[in-house]
């Protein structure tokens, strides 16, 4: 027995360890959640581990409740997050149009399981990227980041914590049973990033500002400075309801221009460009796995061929896959729903054919269906 | 006389006039807040208003304090929220009868909590701001927009409710008590949760609709059998300071810190190596393969496991679909396994996509009662009764996989035995990799 001081570090854990310990190093110190296969472990995890970072992890009397909570906290100063899955996103709809309307950071961690209502709560599935996209009233623009593998879990929570600040947003991080729970062997170094920025804030004055309609004011919080108000009704820049259409009109605008105008701050994609390819695979959470393996494979029997894994789901990185579609003829859509997000990527490549692999039956994409679709 | 001399603040109140209807009693409440404020003399930006939806949600605007203006029924959560986050701040809860109703899980939750907050429900026995619809408080035969011929509900008795689950101080009135702000006061001065129900006229709709007039509101509450007064009053573990004290004890503790895994061993394995076992769940196959990765992971492979098993964790299949690489791979099913190990009648009936792709390359181990079973792949039987002692259950997905490894040989077994040998239950793991290896060597 010898031991390889030279090997790399490796641990074995799950995306759920990866989500959790994103979060705390994020600076996260306030999480509500209500237990849901496959996003209980989420909660749990919190509930033992941010007491030890002076933080609070409750559980709430249901979804509603939760995130309510959270949103509590979160104007008290604390970095909040929750998790769920579909039927737990389906009760938080609401409260996710008070955050956007109240410009409330927060995290929330969708743990896609398949199906609509109970559904499949062990099976995995992709069937909420629409859902969280149009999730609330209003139609207004969400930040949606894709983990693909383990430490993608960690970096993009501590990324999602970042939007959320630099944004005042929710932002959701869209996992699935199976990156939340498979174990997977992870180089130590990837998941220890710590990063936690501060959160900008202003210690009196209004709350709200929104003189250039794409600038954030910093944040207040209750007990620091002056009295300030939050509301979820259509406001003025004192939190004060107005129906008042010059102020109404800004409001609205602004919550808009904050995303738009910063695409290019939110925006992430992982590409693999081969110039001389005519066929792309575009893909994104679990199934890029399958998707990278096969367009390994297919190189070594020389096929030429792109990959491309869509990391910011929304606001679409519209830019990177114009530029990658640069020359390409197909583009292979695998995703577990039946071309939710293909639609998406039609509307973008209008003129190319897409050919969408699709899975509702619990099953993961395999490598095989890929490298037949591309061929 | 004193040269200097403390005067409270004067008023809480914005200059702002009420905008609710000539007669409506949430203006009066509002006005015994004010007083409770003043009295306690407290910093308006350590108060926050939390107010609900409809005309008793406009209320927080007339206020000088911090306030939270939220969605209808969720008042409690966030003045939750806000009291966790940071226990020094006086919040204080104003909701409709209407609140009580959509959002009535979270009265009760905070009650049984006893979280830190007062909240005071202006009861006017209907919905005012939608049109005078019935709540949960409108009593029987009451007349509403929606119940046109007479209510049909039994009336919710609020005090009651979060009285009988914990609650710290209970107290049903009306707008017109005149120790009503005196109530405001002792109900945000006690520690955990308060309720003050308190009863007003809507004289938009239900004055109006059932000739309901101030001297009949206390006739009324108690042919209703809903006593005023001070119903409930008990010393309790105010549950923002509670959460801290309990968790003091952790505070600066490591949280989730890496624990990685040496790497003593060389392997063989220059390709990936999928492996999947097939049992029944209670059977801790998931621990098994763990251990099987862990030993791999010893060596300087790569590994992962996707696991599959139904929502009753004890009963029902159990499978763990493992990869062992020489390099990081990405997450991808197993369609056509290396190696299955069918060890149970629930694990056979996962195992047939998998039996269907395998090839003459491929191996099954397996139980004798499948020993003739229809695949390419070459098919061992392992008779666990011929071990020297009897497997027990929990065991045998980590006989079979020691059986596995033996011999395809990815790995040093001492890899697979120091993982073993490293967690919980180290003794019963060594033993059954011990017997997997003696039942094919
Ligand atoms: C989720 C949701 N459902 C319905 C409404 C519409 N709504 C506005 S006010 C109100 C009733 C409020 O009645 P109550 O709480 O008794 O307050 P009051 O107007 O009587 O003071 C309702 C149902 C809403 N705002 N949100
Ligand atoms: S409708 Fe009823 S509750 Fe609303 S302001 Fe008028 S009287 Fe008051
Ligand atoms: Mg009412």
């Amino acid at each position: 027995m010898t031991a390889n001081t030279e090997a790399p570090s490796r641990e074995y854990i799950d995306g759920t360890t990866a989500i959790v310990r994103g979060a705390i190093d994020a600076g996260c110190t306030f999480f509500a959640g209500y237990p849901i296969t496959p996003a209980s472990g989420i909660l749990m995890a919190m509930m033992r581990e941010i007491p030890k970072v002076g933080g609070i992890a409750i559980q709430g009397e249901d979804e509603i409740a939760s995130i309510g909570m959270c949103l509590g906290a979160a104007m008290s100063g604390s970095k909040a997050m929750t998790a769920t899955s579909g039927p737990g996103i389906s009760l938080y709809s609401e409260s996710i149009g008070l955050a956007i309307m109240g410009e409330v950071p927060l995290v929330i961690v969708d743990v896609q399981r398949l199906g609509p209502a109970t559904g499949g709560a062990t099976t995995v599935a992709q069937g909420d990227v629409q859902f969280i996209r149009w999730g609330t009233a209003g139609g207004y623009p969400i930040i949606v980041l894709a983990p693909s593998s383990v430490p993608e879990s960690y970096s993009f929570t501590v990324k999602a914590f970042e939007l959320a600040e630099r944004f005042r947003c929710p932002v959701f991080v869209l996992t699935d049973k199976e990156l939340a729970m498979t174990l997977s062997a992870v180089d130590v170094d990837d998941s220890t990033v710590a990063h936690g920025t501060e959160r900008p804030e202003k210690h009196e004055g209004l709350p709200y500002s929104w003189e250039p309609a794409d600038a954030v004011e910093p944040m207040r919080r209750y007990g620091d400075g002056d009295a300030f108000r939050f509301t979820g009704s259509t406001h003025d820049e004192g939190a004060y309801i107005t129906k008042n259409a010059a102020k109404v009109g800004a409001l609205n605008e602004h919550l808009i221009a904050k995303i738009e105008a910063h695409r290019d701050e939110i925006e992430m994609v992982d590409t693999d460009l081969d110039p001389k390819a005519d066929t792309i695979v575009v893909s994104y959470g679990v199934t890029a796995g399958a998707a990278r393996a096969a367009v390994a494979r297919l190189r070594t029997e020389g096929v030429v061929v792109s990959n491309l894994v869509v990391q910011s789901l929304w606001p679409i990185p519209e830019t990177a896959l114009l530029d990658a579609f640069d020359g390409v003829q197909r583009i292979v859509v695998p995703e577990l729903n039946m071309g939710l997000y293909g639609r998406e990527i039609e509307r973008i490549a209008a003129g190319r054919e897409v050919v969408g692999v699709n899975r509702i039956d619990g099953g993961l994409i395999t490598i095989d269906e890929i490298m037949e679709a591309v061929r | 006389m004193s040269a200097i001399t403390i005067t409270p603040i004067a008023t809480f109140r914005t200059d702002d006039p009420y905008p609710f209807c000539p007669g409506c009693g949430h203006g009066p409440i509002l006005d015994r807040l004010n007083e409770a404020l003043i009295k306690l003399d407290l910093d308006p930006a350590k108060v926050v208003i939390v107010s609900d939806i409809g005309c008793s949600g406009l209320s927080d605007q007339y206020f000088v304090t911090s306030a939270f203006h939220g969605l209808h029924g969720r008042s409690t959560t966030y003045a939750t929220g806000i009291k966790l986050a940071n226990p020094d701040l006086e919040v204080v809860v104003i909701m409709g009868d209407g609140g009580t109703g959509i959002g009535g899980t979270h009265l009760v939750s905070a009650a049984r909590r006893n979280i830190g907050i007062t909240v005071i429900v202006m009861n006017n026995l209907n919905f005012g701001m939608t049109g005078g619809q019935h709540s949960t408080t409108t009593p029987e035969g009451g007349i509403t927009s929606t119940t046109p011929l007479g209510n049909l509900e039994h009336p919710l008795d609020i005090c009651a409710t979060v009285g009988v689950n914990g609650a710290a101080y209970v107290y049903r009135g009306s707008s017109f008590d005149s120790d009503l702000a005196g109530r405001f006061a002792a109900a945000m001065e006690k520690p955990g949760f308060a309720l003050l129900d308190v009863w007003d006229l809507c004289t938009a709709y239900y004055v109006r609709s059932n000739k309901f007039t101030r001297a009949g509101m206390e006739d009324s509450m108690r042919s209703w059998g809903m006593e005023p007064g001070l119903l409930y009053e008990r010393e309790t573990t105010e549950y923002a300071a509670g959460y801290r004290e309990a968790h003091e004890a952790v505070v600066g503790s490591p949280v989730m810190s890496a624990r990685p895994i040496p790497v003593d061993f060389e392997a063989t394995l220059d390709r990936p190596m999928s492996l999947v076992v097939a049992g029944s769940a209670g059977g801790k196959i998931r621990s098994a393969s763990r251990l099987v990765a862990l030993g791999a992971i010893r060596s300087g492979l790569w590994a992962a496991q996707r696991d599959d098993y139904p929502v009753t964790v004890k009963s029902g299949h159990s499978v763990s679909e493992l990869w062992l690489a020489p390099a990081e791979m990405p997450l991808t099913a197993v369609s056509r396994p290396d190696v299955l190990a069918i060890i149970s009648v629930d694990g056979y009936g996962k195992a047939q996509p998998y039996l269907a792709a395998m090839t003459a390359d491929d191996l099954v181990l397996t139980i004798p009662e499948y020993a003739s079973l229809d695949t390419a792949a070459r098919v061992v039987v392992i008779d666990p009764k011929s071990a020297e002692k009897r497997i027990p259950k929990t065991s045998m997905g980590l006989v079979y996989l020691s059986a596995a490894l033996a011999i395809t040989n990815p790995y040093p077994l001492d890899a697979l035995r120091e993982a073993a040998g490293a967690g919980s239950f180290a003794e019963v793991n060594m033993e059954a990799v011990e017997t997997g290896v003696a039942l094919v060597g």
